[in-house]
């Protein structure tokens, strides 16, 4: 069974055609995120699938069932908002059964579903109070809790984490990661944070301007980009990419190489001037140019470069990328 | 913080400045209020002293206990300011929610028209006015008066309102669409509190002038058993002599029940007026 099929979507507010022809397929229990560059219409195609806004045109299917003309209360999804959305009138108990007094469940189901998903997300002690006496944490568990005790089909993750601070914000990862081993239940997750993506996704979906660039695994997609604009929004520090003739004159190729493909080697192929160096412990990350182009390296373990110094780095050319001038991958 | 603020010199030269602008606002109602408690010699002989043994009176409120039914006035300015803060508050809210939550042809050129309502004074159509509610049969009924002020009112607070209701955050309401609340529900239990403060504010601006107004009383509901309270008060000023005891006993107590409805609206009104400027 496929938890939600999206056939050639679009979506159009007035002239501006946001979503064009999305075609995704979400497995049961799968972890899909929607990864991309903020106004790539990755909130708006999770709101489409909701049901807060309709689609222009296209079909939406939620566990086998069309569902472009049901509202969102009845589309059996549960959706976390990046600004927690909680009721500010309501204690956190009420917050989490407010859905399920909706669908009229009986005062045991509810009972039992809220002191579940408080035990879950460690809610216990903070049942009674209201969310302004929260900490952004706990507010962020009791909107995730909000959607646990739905038992959805599926559960709609809106940029939860980006208003939670770094420390905080890994936390949550694992809690969530965690929560979908101990669900199973499909999940959609949309952010612009691509080590959300690579961390907690089975599939990756990457958007841009409205349409779906590439699917696949985390390692697919790192390791085999389809263009340039995957192979640069994945992987942290990005992809660097030179002019192949640079290397071989003639060449009109765009070379793509992964910093940690780069070691700093006698006779490397790429002399360049080390701009900047930052020493992180674990690794050593070395920023530098090479005429007008700028290249990092992140090197492992600790290295004594400074800044000013010539550097000649090194790739293997099998670890290397090539794209045409349109960005498309070449063989 | 900024040391300027902190400054005593500036603290009391800021209190100063509000300390004076408390006393000139309230020096007219002090005035009212000693003078209707003094016979009139003595108002006239020297307004601003105190009531004394020799100038205290009470014939200003005896009169005006005497004279009309002056708690029927009360109860006609009570039940129609309270009726148009309820409908105006109501109505406007729901208009103001639909011009910034739902997106439909037109909802810009609605908004402007609703605006226009503030720019042209309603007084303007009185005589339209007159003409429609005797037409309905509504002249001399206090209805005539909710309308008029209902219609009064809501532009100012429709434009007011919904500029308020836009801040109101989109994912709570969407929160309570996807948990099934119905519209109805997320407008009076999610955005209605939140913009509390602002309805208050309606309520204030709104209140003041209906209560003080004379002239559609005087047009639409001149009956006794209609008579407002200043319109009522209007008995005790003549064209020759003015029973200054009796009017300003009776404008006395008409202060009353606005200062209490103030009260009770003001620690939301101040929130109201500061919100935006300081969040």
């Amino acid at each position: 069974m496929t938890a939600l099929t999206l056939t050639n979507v679009n979506k159009s507010f007035g002239p501006v055609h946001v979503l064009k022809d999305i075609n995704i397929e979400v497995e049961d229990g799968e972890f899909v995120v929607f990864v991309g560059p903020s106004g790539c219409g990755k909130s708006t195609l999770l709101r489409v699938i909701a049901g807060l806004e309709d689609a222009s045109s296209g079909e939406i299917r939620i566990a086998d069932e069309v569902v472009n003309q049901t509202p969102p209360s009845k589309r059996g999804i549960a959706m976390v908002f990046q600004s927690y959305a909680l009721y500010p009138h309501l204690n956190v108990r009420k917050n989490m059964s407010l859905a399920l007094k909706q669908e009229r469940q009986s005062a045991e189901v509810i009972e039992q579903r809220v002191s579940e998903a408080s035990r879950m997300l460690d809610l216990d002690a903070y049942l009674d109070r209201f969310p302004s006496e929260l900490s952004g944490g706990q507010r962020q568990r009791v909107a995730i809790g909000r959607a646990i005790v739905r038992q959805p089909k599926l559960f709609l993750f809106d940029e939860p984490l980006s208003n939670l601070d770094a420390a905080l914000r890994m936390n949550t990862r694992i809690e969530i990661a965690n929560l979908h081993d101990q669900l199973g239940a499909s999940m959609i997750y949309v952010t612009h944070d691509q080590t959300e993506a690579m961390t907690l996704a089975d599939k990756i979906v990457v958007l841009r301007d409205g349409r779906v660039e590439q699917v696949g695994s985390p390692m697919e997609l790192y390791n085999n980009p389809v263009n340039q604009f995957v192979a640069g929004f994945l992987g942290s520090p990005a992809m660097n990419f030179l002019p192949a003739e640079l290397m071989t004159p003639g060449d009109t190729r765009i070379l793509g190489v992964r910093p940690e493909d780069l070691s700093i080697a006698g006779e490397g192929q790429i002399k360049a001037q080390v701009m900047h160096v930052e020493h992180l412990g674990g690794d050593t990350n070395v920023i530098a140019t090479l005429g007008e182009h700028q290249i990092t390296a992140r090197l492992f373990g600790q290295h004594e470069v400074q800044a000013g110094q010539a550097i000649s780095l090194g790739y293997s050319p099998d670890r290397t990328y090539f794209f045409d001038g349109d960005g498309q991958r070449l063989a | 913080m900024n040391k300027a603020r902190t400054n005593p010199l500036n603290t009391a030269a800021m209190h100063g400045a509000l300390i004076l602008y408390t006393l000139i606002a309230l020096f007219p109602v002090f005035v009212i209020l000693i003078n209707s408690f003094k016979t009139r010699k003595a108002i006239f002989r020297e307004p601003l002293a105190l009531p004394d043994a020799d100038s205290f009176s009470l014939i200003g409120y005896q009169t005006v206990m005497k004279q009309g039914d002056f708690f029927l006035y009360f109860q006609n300015s009570l039940i129609v300011t309270v009726a148009t803060l309820f409908f105006v508050l109501l109505f406007g809210a729901m208009a103001a929610f639909a011009l910034s939550e739902y997106r439909f042809k037109g909802n810009t050129l609605m908004g402007l028209y609703l605006a226009l309502g503030i720019m042209i004074p309603i007084r303007i159509g009185t005589v339209a006015i007159l003409e429609m509610m005797v037409a309905t049969g509504l002249v001399n009924s206090l209805w005539a008066l909710i309308l008029v002020y209902t219609a009064q009112g809501l532009p100012l607070a429709v434009f007011i309102l919904s500029e308020f209701m836009r801040q109101v955050s989109d994912d709570l309401k969407n929160a309570g669409r996807i948990d099934g609340l119905t519209e109805y529900t997320i407008f009076f239990k999610l955005v209605l509190p939140l913009v509390r403060p602002a309805m208050a504010t309606v309520a204030v601006f709104n209140m003041i002038p209906i209560w003080n107004d004379l002239w559609f009383p005087l047009i639409l509901a001149p009956a006794e058993e209609t008579k407002t309270l200043t319109l009522g008060s209007q008995v005790f000023i003549g064209q020759f002599v003015t029973d200054w005891n009796a009017v300003l006993s009776a404008l006395s107590m008409a202060i009353l029940p606005v200062l209490v409805l103030y009260v009770i609206f003001s620690r939301q009104l101040i929130r109201g007026i500061t919100s935006g400027a300081v969040k």
